[in-house]
């Protein structure tokens, strides 16, 4: 109980870390943000500079506008987009569903076939699959996200017209929700294989390793000397450990994908966050940049403290030891 | 395999020659030398005959290659010659790699190194540094970085090495923990070495079979991260690189495949070159491992 409490403040502290490293990005990016409140035209006045300032508490020593910066933020105020003048909030929660709904789709398909890949090449670690598991993993991992995504273009989308090329809808769309879940379906299939195929890679290398080692093990010959059948031995007793190292990956590599999700959002124009923070780049919207960044950094230290307490749940030897081995 | 790396220093070399013999043997790592060494060829020795301004509009724009006076690769959008474009675009992305690469070493083997001799105190607080550093999203960071100040050699140098360190911080520190209390270092201890001393000439050197091989895949893992940060744009429009290219060939994908399927590719070999001979290495410090 104590060891959970303490995780929960570190994942707290980790917040709060975050937030002030926001805040010292906002201290440290060129240009003054007085001068880009009043606007063009009467930022060459210092009087209007100078209410501005008193105004916003921009005169205030540094130590109390960092206690106002963590004050708004915590009721959910990120401040103002440049480009599109609305709060950086809305702007962020409209975009979280494509990016989630992409992440997601592209995690269950790298872990599916994965743990399939690698749990039929470790039951023969000579065959061709599992040779082929081996190159597969390193072929997928030496390829650019952004580069596999155009190259499926090339080969797939501009062949096949069942592959929509971009967006998550057709622009002249207009049917009920079950065609609107369809139709975002068709536009997912591209943009999250790009994104799966990178995971699959791993995945596929890293359930290879573990069912090799798994398969091995004392109880595993136990249960094939009890005589249990091939398929319970391999799924029902090796599997549940075999998998637990896939787990572990997927709760720490939540920021990865994220990250990822960037470059293949901005290949397939998916209208998620990692598409929010190009567009933010190349318009020079830092507000919004820093709030996808402190979204997304926000959710990592979520996700790590998700997997950290499921895992102390489900594995009575870290329930008891009070620890997790690095 | 380590414990053959603490011989004295005569039977040192048999075993570093029988590395060699492990590392020779596998086809796989030689097959990654070879991609590593055309690389190599083509970014700084293929200039030398093969003078051209990548910049240069030589013919016009999407020339085919192998239709008639195209170059070797044909021409990009804006007709420059995509060969040159690849072969100067090398020098770019290999020296802020490099660069990179060295930064990650440094600052991660120095903090996890810290950590990992000096515990209690220090280790708290380096790791909880580290923990920081290792929830923040790497590749939106290194964007956020470069996106506010001006794209440039060092900005995205520093960008890509401010946020892939956390992994060999740790791997480092597992390796002094491992290391500090063995006999060699207290007998280094007992004849009066400073810290210093036993930290760099005494542990370090143990782990570094263990280090040259993560070195290796960090390199691969930072030009993945170059080519991303200039793919958006993030790089010096004045250079070029393999990942500008791609994002300067994405505008006519359609009828220019070969602006983006070439560059990629360089990318490609360079990446998986790296992480062959990385997992050669991996194999030939440390046989027990082999094939998982």
């Amino acid at each position: 109980m104590k060891a959970i409490a303490a995780r929960i403040g570190q994942a707290l502290g980790l917040i709060l870390a975050v937030i002030v490293l926001n805040f010292l990005l906002i201290q440290i990016a060129p240009g003054d943000a007085a001068t880009a409140i009043a606007g063009d035209q009467s930022a060459s006045d210092p009087e209007v500079i100078a209410e501005i300032r008193a105004q916003y508490g921009l005169d205030k020593p540094l130590i109390v506008q960092l206690g106002t910066y963590i004050g708004q933020v915590l009721q959910g105020d990120l401040g103002q987009s440049i480009w599109f003048d609305e709060p950086v909030s809305g702007l962020l929660l409209d975009r979280v569903g494509p990016t989630v709904l992409l992440s997601a789709a592209a995690l269950t398909f790298a872990v599916v076939f994965g743990v399939t890949f690698g749990t039929i090449a470790a039951r023969r670690p000579d065959s061709l699959l599992s040779h082929a598991v081996t190159v597969l993993a390193l072929v997928g991992y030496a390829m650019p996200a952004f580069w596999t995504g155009l190259l499926l273009l090339i080969l797939v989308g501009v062949n096949f017209s069942f592959f929509p090329v971009s967006g998550m809808h057709d622009i002249s769309f207009n049917g009920n929700w079950w065609e609107s879940w369809l139709d975002a379906g068709q536009h997912l299939i591209l943009p999250a294989l790009t994104l799966g195929i990178i995971y699959l890679a791993q995945y596929s290398r890293l359930s290879r390793a573990s069912m090799l080692e798994v398969l091995e093990s004392d109880y595993i010959r136990t249960a094939r000397a009890k005589g249990l059948s091939e398929r319970s031995v391999i799924f029902k007793h090796g599997l549940r450990n075999g998998v637990l190292p896939v787990v572990t990956i997927l709760g720490l590599q939540f920021g990865a994908v994220l990250s990822g999700a960037i470059l293949v959002e901005s290949v397939f124009a998916w209208p998620g966050l990692g598409r929010l923070a190009f567009e933010a780049v190349t318009r020079r919207d830092t507000p919004v940049l820093l709030g996808v960044l402190l979204l997304v950094s926000v959710s990592v230290i979520l996700a790590n403290l998700v997997t950290d307490l499921v895992y102390r749940i489900i594995d009575p030897r870290i329930r008891v030891s009070g620890a997790r081995n690095d | 395999m380590t414990d053959l790396f603490m011989m004295d220093a005569e039977t040192a070399p048999q075993v570093k020659g029988q590395a060699l013999k492990l590392f020779v043997r596998n086809r796989a790592a030689v097959l990654g030398l070879i991609m590593l060494i055309g690389i190599f060829v083509m970014t700084f020795v293929v200039p030398i005959w093969y003078v051209k301004d990548p910049g240069d509009l030589i013919a016009r724009p999407h020339l085919k290659p192998g239709s008639p006076d195209a170059p070797l690769l044909g021409t990009d959008n804006l007709g420059r010659d995509l060969l040159a474009v690849i072969v100067y675009g090398g020098r770019t992305t290999l020296s802020v790699a490099t660069g990179a690469a060295a930064l990650i070493v440094f600052v991660g083997v120095s903090i996890g190194a810290a950590a990992g001799y000096y515990g209690r105190w220090v280790d708290a607080a380096l790791m909880r540094f580290t923990e920081f550093f290792q929830v923040l999203p790497g590749l939106l960071f290194a964007i956020v970085v470069v996106a506010l100040f001006e794209p440039s050699f060092w900005t995205i140098t520093f960008a890509i090495g401010s946020v892939s360190w956390p992994g060999i911080a740790r791997l480092t520190r597992a390796e002094f923990l491992r290391l500090k209390n063995l006999e060699f270092v207290k007998a280094a201890r007992a004849i009066g070495s400073s810290d210093f001393r036993i930290i760099t000439r005494v542990i370090l050197p143990n782990a570094l079979p263990t280090l040259i091989v993560s070195s290796t895949l960090i390199m691969g893992s930072a030009i993945l991260f170059e080519a991303g940060l200039a793919f958006l744009g993030l790089a010096d429009v004045n250079n070029p690189s393999w990942g500008l290219a791609i994002g300067r060939g994405r505008e006519a994908f359609t009828i220019n495949w070969w602006a983006v399927t070439f560059p990629g590719l360089a990318i490609f070999f360079t990446v998986l070159g790296l992480s062959l001979v990385g997992d050669g290495l991996q194999d030939a410090f440390n046989p027990k491992l082999r094939g998982r």
